[in-house]
């Protein structure tokens, strides 16, 4: 029951993919009621998530980021060579 | 549907559609060829004038584009790359009987505006220096949402790889983000 940090480091990884047996989330709840490391660990992955998803949000609204002339110029020709 | 229409599209959506190209693919190159492909896949349908949105029909086309684009140079990973259960031991993270080494410190991503733009920053240099295949998996794991399943089917791994990779993945990138930001 009782598990390591190493341990519960893994379970807590996991638990973000696909559930835990019924087991595991029991030693898990166990481990994280004692252990403010873990808990922190557990708390930055969500963060990291998070995090990551901010950048992908940053570029689609970065109003600055737009096409180059020269890409542009290209894309046009390419239409018009279709039309 | 009047050819004038198709000559504002680059105008109307280019730009749009090339952030939202960017932002999933992350290099300049790419993006703008899958906008070209788009567009070129575009005024070679007729089923446009059901859509209700110009934009939303290019940017469900784009996003297919963007699908092969992330296909192929997901093949080009080495096999190499692979992880077994073994792996997961990452012990220069713990000690012998399994308590951190160091233990995690509390960051939290910063609500100022340019502050979280530098924590991004350092966020994506994190990522860009992981092995490719463990970024691959990270960005298609915690930044698309994309399940386990199709995961495993898309990058020829098996679940065990997937979650020890993304276990690696994970603790990698909290570690880099502690020394890379925290100290900052």
């Amino acid at each position: 029951m009782l598990i390591s940090c190493k341990v519960a480091s893994r379970l807590i990884s996991r638990s973000l993919d696909k559930p835990l047996s019924w087991q595991e989330r029991l030693s898990l709840r166990f481990h994280l009621a004692i252990c403010q490391y873990c808990r922190e660990f557990s708390r930055q992955l969500r963060q990291l998530k998070l995090a990551a998803q901010s950048i992908l949000q940053q570029t689609e609204h970065d109003l600055s980021i737009q096409l180059s002339p020269d890409a542009k110029a290209r894309i046009t020709k390419a239409i018009q060579s279709d039309l | 549907m009047s050819q004038d229409s198709r000559h504002e599209w680059l105008e109307l959506h280019g730009d749009y559609l090339y952030r939202f190209a960017l932002a999933r693919l992350r290099d300049a190159h790419l993006a703008e060829d899958v906008v070209q492909e788009t567009f070129l896949a575009a005024i070679k349908t007729t089923s446009f004038a059901e859509q209700s949105s110009q934009r939303t029909w290019l940017t469900g086309i784009l996003k297919h584009k963007i699908v092969d684009v992330m296909r192929k140079s997901r093949r080009e990973i080495a096999a190499s790359e692979l992880m077994s259960e073994e792996d997961a031991n990452m012990d220069e993270f713990f000690d012998s009987t399994g308590h951190w080494l160091e233990s995690p410190k509390a960051w939290t991503v910063p609500d100022d505006v340019l502050e979280q733009k530098q924590f991004l920053a350092t966020l994506q240099a994190c990522i860009d220096k992981l092995p490719k295949k463990l970024a691959a998996l990270f960005l298609m794991r915690d930044v698309h949402d994309t399940e386990n399943e199709e995961i495993c089917k898309e990058l020829e791994i098996s679940a065990t790889n997937a979650w020890v990779m993304l276990y690696r993945a994970r603790m990698s990138l909290r570690k880099c983000l502690e020394i890379n930001w925290l100290v900052n």
